[in-house]
């Protein structure tokens, strides 16, 4: 195998990897809008990724800077074309990661309002752009032969980009929902459970359309095996969870993003973006790659830094494989500052010396 | 609107934005891991108050850093395209392996760290933290090779006009990051040991304020308790006045680190971007004197207006080559060579959009370099002096009761991060007109070099650069007031804050028992409330 087609594998894993970790931690975000008002339930939520979503996210630090070394070209053109979607997944990306960390530092009611909107929107907003990102990259761009984008500011809005960003919601939700419910106990597990056999039907169907849509422009045999794999899969998650087997379930929807997400890769290669304006313009494995020395020392850092991340990561999730529930969730602790109160400043003195 | 001239706005704010929350990681980090070092080693509670205190202000400035890296990746792409399929062959791979290599386990452990106080044996939680202060440490040290690439482009071929990576070793031993990183590293131990060194003088100050401690005849501390105020007991000072030695002391020898690999640093660069240099000394003509104050129009091209008022013969080629007396090129004399070299006009080539053609100037904006290169040294000598000062002061115990001793403590926290920004401001704005500079020393790639008005987006239009730079200025900002609110509010709190058990110190503890999460006699881990939560 040729070093572009290993590093366009090598990138799709990553994107892949980054679906199926970060998809339950920006699927827990949105359902805090939504899910439960109190707070305690709404903590546990959160710390049932807690130990973990910093870890997941650098699966996209990874992604973005591993198609930067190996595919200047498309990072340069795919990543300017969508100057304004992923301006808004920055903006996203911040106010989820410093809500998370902020949330529980402030001791009013209204603090921890505004910073859970602030988880919300901010995952919402960040999944649906890195969706629609990543849809538009299988579906084409009008990029000229520069590789820049025409067309003027909006013009990734399409249908696609839509369709891109209501899949990676939708199967962010589902995908949490079964997190939840095999990585938390009580009021919490359950209406997560409720939210998989009610919703992933409707919830998994932009994603589905998506794939199909990839399929039927560029599909192979191979790849339509791969899409019949991920319809078993999701259909045995599903059955899985109503059955109340939510290890199972996770195996399944997880099964479903990975064969699903295998398809739309395996069928768009070896063409990273293709214009829509002429398929001449095409930004290929091939033009779109660094040269093979670049690519033979990332693939050396790769084999050795990879497989040691699939190491330490697996073990932290080891670590953290208890199941929480609300007794686990200590009482919220109010700061206070250590100062004498202004007007006994000088009446306590000093105790014994 | 100039897409140009908002994408560098834009680098510039959200680089220096990112910048102030790195240092502080990266200089903090080291300094808790290794009070939980002590804890474990000597089992004394001081150590892990210590530990905690500083371990909770670490992770509130550290997601911060986090959030606004993800900007710094992106935007290469976002803004400047060109530029990134230029230098995508040889740039991309250190980030990559910044991720790969670095980041993966400062992210990872630190989670492993944050949520395993009672979930991993006391040795291995010690070694989480150690291994994500690690991580950090490495991390800088492929964004500076990135960054040095820039300012020294090696280890590449030009083939058809592009650099193309030819030896990974020479990119990631280039002598400009060897000393850069250096340099930034020992900068960054300054900025976390001011921060130390400021808080607990505040601490101390605070406990003397509140009549706990007092001073004897002889103004030794007199060490004592306020059971009524969380956390101020008697272990408390100790806490606070280890906290400040270690600061002060790490805060001078950072300083020194600093001052050893600037001076080597800038040998490097008088040879490989001698304008650079020579603009940040305000150096029209050539010769030996360094200037210690110039005025007039150092932002005149043929510095036709600069005088300068102080210049100490001989000092410029010390700082250049060791002796008195080499001869260093003044702006004047090496303006002609870069045009010879590179040319007077920009290539008509509509990469450059409507700047094709156009007179180039070479020097950079000379106020800029020229007062933040002294900002920057200025900073520096003022937070070692008062770390010195301040590890003088505390020799008796505590600090004196004066409210503004303890106001200048705490404005000092600055100077570092002040000395930090003026130093990447130098740098990076003292590189124009060039992003990737070109290398003229010998045996170097000469060819390699790329011109800032070639390297934007040709695509993205000024009110797409406009809608970023708002957007991400507006958060930033806003974030900034919620950063430093939060901090405030923990500093204030003492160790009780990061310790909830020192807020209720009868029963009812935090967690549970406070029990020894080594004891094997427990009966069930699972059932414990965790150490800590959002």
């Amino acid at each position: 195998m040729d070093l572009p087609t290993l590093w366009f594998i090598a990138i799709a894993a990553l994107w892949i990897g980054y679906l199926l970790l970060e998809g339950f931690d920006l699927g827990v975000g949105m359902l805090l809008l939504f899910s439960t008002r109190k707070d305690r339930e709404r903590r546990l939520m959160l710390n049932a990724i807690g130990p973990v979503w910093d870890g997941n996210e650098v699966w996209l630090i990874t992604a973005g800077a591993a198609t930067f070394a190996a595919f200047p070209f498309w990072y340069a053109s795919l990543f300017s074309a969508l100057y304004i979607p992923l301006t808004i997944v920055l903006v996203s990306l911040i106010f989820r990661a410093v809500a998370i960390e902020y949330r529980g530092k402030g001791s009013t009611d209204k603090w921890r309002m505004w910073w859970d909107r602030a988880l919300g929107l901010g995952s919402l907003g960040s999944a649906f752009g890195i969706g629609a990102a990543l849809a538009l990259t299988t579906t084409g761009l009008p990029i000229d032969a520069n590789g820049d984008r025409v067309g003027g500011a909006f013009a990734w809005f399409t249908p696609y980009a839509v369709l891109g960003g209501l899949a990676v919601v939708g199967f962010s939700l589902v995908h949490a929902s079964v997190f939840l419910g095999l990585k938390t106990d009580g009021a919490v597990r359950v209406r997560a459970r409720n939210f998989v056999v009610r919703w992933s039907p409707v919830a998994l169907l932009p994603i589905v359309a998506w794939v199909l849509v990839v399929q039927f422009q560029n599909g192979t045999p191979i790849t339509w095996a791969l899409v019949v794999v991920a319809v078993v899969a999701v259909v045995f998650g599903w059955i899985s969870a109503r059955a109340g087997r939510e290890g199972w379930a996770f195996v399944g929807i997880a099964a479903f993003l990975v064969a699903g997400a295998s398809s739309i890769f395996a069928a768009v290669y070896p063409v990273v973006l293709p214009s829509t304006i002429d398929p001449a313009f095409n930004l290929t494995i091939s033009n779109a790659a660094s040269g093979e020395y670049t690519l033979g020392v990332m693939s050396v850092v790769t084999a050795f830094g990879l497989p040691l991340v699939f190491v330490y990561q697996g073990w932290t999730y080891w670590v953290f494989r208890n199941r929480l529930s609300e007794k686990h969730i200590p009482e919220a602790h109010v700061v206070k500052p250590a100062v004498a109160p202004a007007s006994s400043a000088s009446a306590s003195s000093s105790s014994d010396s | 609107m100039d897409p140009l001239e908002i994408a560098r706005w834009q680098f510039g704010v959200t680089t220096v934005y990112h910048f102030i929350m790195v240092p502080l990681t990266i200089g903090l980090g080291p300094v808790v891991a290794l009070m939980q070092t002590q804890w474990v080693r000597t089992g004394d509670e001081k150590w892990l108050r210590m530990t905690k205190f500083w371990g909770k202000l670490y992770l509130i400035n550290f997601i911060m850093g986090v959030a606004t890296g993800l900007v710094q990746e992106f935007q290469f792409g976002m803004a400047w395209s060109e530029y990134s399929r230029f230098v995508g062959d040889v740039f991309g791979a250190p980030l990559a392996m910044e991720g790969l290599l670095a980041f993966f386990f400062e992210s990872v452990f630190l989670g492993l760290w944050i949520f395993g106080w009672d979930r991993l044996g006391k040795k291995l939680h010690l070694a989480t933290l150690w291994i994500a202060v690690a991580g950090s440490v490495v991390s800088a040290f492929f964004i500076i090779v990135a960054n040095s690439w820039m300012q020294h482009p090696v280890g590449v071929e030009l083939i058809d006009g592009r650099p193309v990576m030819t030896d990974i070793w020479a990119v990631l031993t280039n002598n400009t990051a060897l000393t850069a990183y250096a340099h930034t590293v020992t900068g960054a131990l300054a900025v976390g040991a001011g921060f130390v060194v400021g808080i607990s003088w505040y601490q101390l100050w605070q406990r003397r304020r509140d009549n706990i401690d007092s001073v004897d005849a002889t103004g030794r501390v007199v060490v004592g308790e306020n059971a009524s105020i969380p956390g101020r007991d008697r272990k408390d000072h100790s806490v606070w006045i280890t906290s400040i030695r270690i600061g002060a002391v790490i805060a001078i020898l950072g300083f020194g680190g600093v001052a050893i690999t600037g001076d080597l640093q800038a040998k490097l660069m008088f040879e490989q971007q001698p304008l650079k240099m020579a603009a940040a000394e305000g150096a029209c003509h050539d010769g030996t004197s360094f200037s210690v104050l110039s005025i007039g129009n150092l932002g005149s091209e043929n510095c036709e207006d600069v005088v300068a008022i102080i210049e100490i013969p001989g000092i410029l080629s010390f700082l250049a080559h060791g002796d008195f007396d080499t001869n260093i090129k003044g702006v004047n004399t090496l303006i002609p060579e870069y045009q010879a070299l590179y040319g007077t006009n920009l290539p008509d080539d509509p990469l450059y959009g409507e700047r094709a053609g156009m007179e180039i100037n070479y020097l950079p904006i000379m106020e800029v370099t020229y007062w933040g290169f002294r900002l920057m040294i200025g900073f520096g000598m003022l937070a070692a002096a008062f770390a010195a000062l301040t590890l003088w002061m505390v020799r008796k115990g505590t600090v004196p009761r004066s409210k503004f001793m303890m106001g200048t403590a705490l404005l000092s926290i600055a100077a570092p991060f002040g000395a930090n920004i003026a130093g990447w401001v130098f740098t990076e704005m003292g590189r124009q007109p060039f992003v990737v500079a070109p290398n003229p020393t010998p045996g170097g790639v000469d060819g390699v070099f790329m011109f800032t008005a070639a390297a934007v987006s040709p695509g993205v239009s000024g009110e797409e650069m406009i809608f970023s730079l708002a957007s991400l200025a507006l958060v930033y900002g806003f974030l900034l007031v919620f950063e430093v609110k939060l901090l405030v509010k923990y500093v204030r709190g003492g160790v009780a804050s990061a310790m909830p058990e020192l807020a209720h110190p009868d029963g009812e503890g935090h967690d549970g028992t406070g029990s020894d999460p080594d004891d094997p006699n427990k009966p069930d881990k699972r059932d414990d409330v965790l150490a800590f939560a959002y």
